[in-house]
């Protein structure tokens, strides 16, 4: 097994190289190999001309931003760190309000199926939403394009979580819920005591699903509200051209992805049981 | 005449479809006094674990009574403890906190403290001391099964429903737990009614035995005496003169007359109460027992059923 990993390692750090040493010879500006034109040297050389910029120099703007990634000089420059802890803190905040909802609608659906009847119907209406579809009715009702976002969010990442939880509920073993019967278990310790860790890693799957949505999500919706965030921040500095903070951001985006990710499967990892 | 301890009177359970009505079994009668361990035998599928279930009041018969101490049971209780034949522990609490679950439904205006001693005592009991913390899933068949009696006994119910307990051990296993419930039911006096398919076990354990017929329309057709002194153990009660008798008689019923077993011409009420023993001349009738017949006037009453 310490080989495996130590030869995956191995295997991906070339492929790193690969990529990066391909990426780095492939946009080499061409001035060096042939004479400008005229043309080209009154245009002010080709360098005008907008081109993929290698990754050491997106490795250099990495090492500027993240050497001060909290300044602010302004409304359209500032620090990655504070774009993305606007995005992080819509994401939190439109998952958290989600979670409220979703845990006692979907437990509520989970141990009544006529709750489950009766509701399922909206549920799948609703669910296909393109959650960005909302965003004009939100800022109408709301008025508010920050609490719009969160809004949206919250309509994105509630599905995963409630359908998840309504099925971890339903599905928890018929003798776990007997064994609550023959204690005289009240219905509400039973939820608590049986049904809620029975059910815990299928609900933590469902929260797993709703964050990563969410932050695919907020992306857009920033894009689309303007103001401040990551998202918003990709689009302004696609704007000014500037390539090397868009790929820079970009794999910020990723990053952070990761880790809440992460962070969720550490958090089922807590309530994982084994049968 | 004082009441019986339980009475279980004309239970019945049927399914009914559209097409047609499934009656598993029916005419259900017996009674279990108090301090008796009561085991049931029948082939697979006649109807056992949902006698069982209605006696712990997790399941509704469509006819009959179940009366304990006096009153009609109408659902799940703490006075009836159930283990289930899959253990049903619950796999994210450690096998402490299992048995402390029970106590602490059961005693909810104890302290922590007092939960957490009294469990403990009842894991040494059946030979846990030392796994406490462990999950489940960390521990053996023999051992989960072990934690599984624990959280029932800890919970001090009047009645111990089992249900095929150790059909799932290895028989070392198996013996040695059988070893410890002959134990604790002896200091405990517990009135146990239990579920299996192991006749040897059934023997052991057993005040009496009950043998349902098969099904569809099952019924409980004898109720047979295990007449053998007590305490038992599993080494000595082999030697015993009656052991084979009894043995042979659930063996005949078993593999014989529970299939062309019959309930409608025989004028006699069900259960009839069998002394294996008594019909063999091993032992004296008891005048004590008004049902009671002996083996060849039961098998006579098959044979003419039968004919
Ligand atoms: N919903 C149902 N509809 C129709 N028949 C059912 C239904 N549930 C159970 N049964 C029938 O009830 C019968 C009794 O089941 P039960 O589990 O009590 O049998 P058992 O004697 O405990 O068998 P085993 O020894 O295999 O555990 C079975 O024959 C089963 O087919
Ligand atoms: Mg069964």
């Amino acid at each position: 097994m310490r080989s495996l990993d130590v030869r995956a390692w191995i295997l991906s750090l070339t492929f790193l190289v690969m990529v990066l040493g391909a990426w780095e010879f492939a946009v080499q500006a061409p001035e060096q190999t042939e004479a400008q034109s005229e043309y080209e040297l009154l245009m002010g050389g080709a360098e005008q001309e907008a081109r993929i910029p290698p990754p050491s120099a997106i490795a250099q703007r990495a090492w500027e931003e993240l050497s001060n990634p909290f300044y602010d000089a302004g409304p359209n420059d500032k620090g990655i760190g504070i774009q993305l802890g606007y995005s992080i803190y819509r994401v939190l905040s439109g998952f958290f309000l989600a979670v409220i909802i979703a845990l006692p609608v979907g437990f509520l659906i989970g141990m009544s199926p006529l709750m489950y009847r009766a509701l399922n119907p909206y549920i799948q209406l609703l669910r296909p939403i393109s959650p960005l579809a909302w965003m004009p009715l939100a800022l109408f009702v709301i008025k508010d394009s920050e609490t719009s976002a969160i809004f949206v969010i919250f309509i994105c990442s509630i599905w995963p979580m409630l359908l998840n939880t309504a099925f971890g509920v339903a599905n928890v073993r018929e003798d776990w819920i007997n064994v609550a019967r023959t204690h005289e278990l009240s219905p509400f310790r039973t939820a608590f005591t049986v049904i809620l860790p029975a059910a815990a890693p299928t609900i933590l799957t469902g929260m797993r699903i709703s964050i990563g949505i969410a932050w695919l999500v907020i992306v857009a919706a920033e894009m689309l509200v303007g103001g401040t965030g990551i998202g918003y921040y990709v689009w302004n500095e696609w704007n000014n051209l500037d390539l090397t903070s868009v790929i820079f951001s970009i794999l910020m985006i990723g990053l952070v992805g990761m880790l809440l990710d992460l962070i969720l499967t550490a958090a089922t990892k807590l309530v994982q049981y084994e049968e | 005449m004082s009441q019986s301890f339980l009475q279980v009177q004309q239970l019945a359970k049927r399914f009914v479809s559209k097409h047609e009505t499934l009656t598993v079994f029916e005419q259900a009668n017996f009674t279990i006094e108090a301090g008796e361990f009561v085991c049931i035998i029948g082939h697979s599928g006649c109807g056992k674990s949902t006698i069982m279930n209605t006696l712990a009041g997790l399941d509704v018969p469509t006819e009959g009574v179940v009366i304990m101490d006096g009153r009609e049971v109408s659902g799940p209780s703490l006075e009836r403890g159930v283990v289930f034949q899959n253990y049903s522990l619950l796999p994210w609490l450690s096998a402490l906190d299992n048995v402390m679950f029970g106590v602490r439904a059961r005693w909810p205006q104890w302290s922590k403290d007092e939960v957490r001693t009294h469990s403990l005592r009842y894991l040494a009991m059946v030979g846990l001391a030392g796994v406490e913390q462990r999950k489940p899933a960390q521990l053996s068949g023999g051992m989960r099964q072990r934690v599984s009696i624990a959280r029932a006994f800890a919970t001090q119910p009047k009645l111990l429903l089992l249900d095929e307990p150790f059909g799932a051990l290895d028989a070392l296993t198996r013996g040695v737990i059988q070893d410890e419930l002959v134990n604790i039911c002896a200091e405990t006096r517990q009135t146990v009614f239990m579920i299996t398919h192991d006749i040897d076990e059934a023997i052991l354990l057993s005040d009496r035995i009950l043998l349902m017929s098969n099904g569809p329309g099952a019924v409980i057709a004898e109720s047979v005496i295990v007449d053998l002194p007590k305490p038992r153990k599993r080494a000595d009660i082999i030697h015993h003169p009656g052991y084979y008798t009894i043995r042979n008689h659930l063996v005949d019923f078993l593999v014989n007359r529970s299939k062309t077993f019959t309930k409608y011409s025989a004028s006699v009420e069900f259960p009839m109460s069998v002394n294996p023993l008594v019909a063999s001349g091993l032992a004296v009738k008891q005048s004590s027992q008004p049902n009671q017949i002996s083996v060849e006037q039961s098998t006579h009453v098959n044979h003419l059923e039968n004919a």
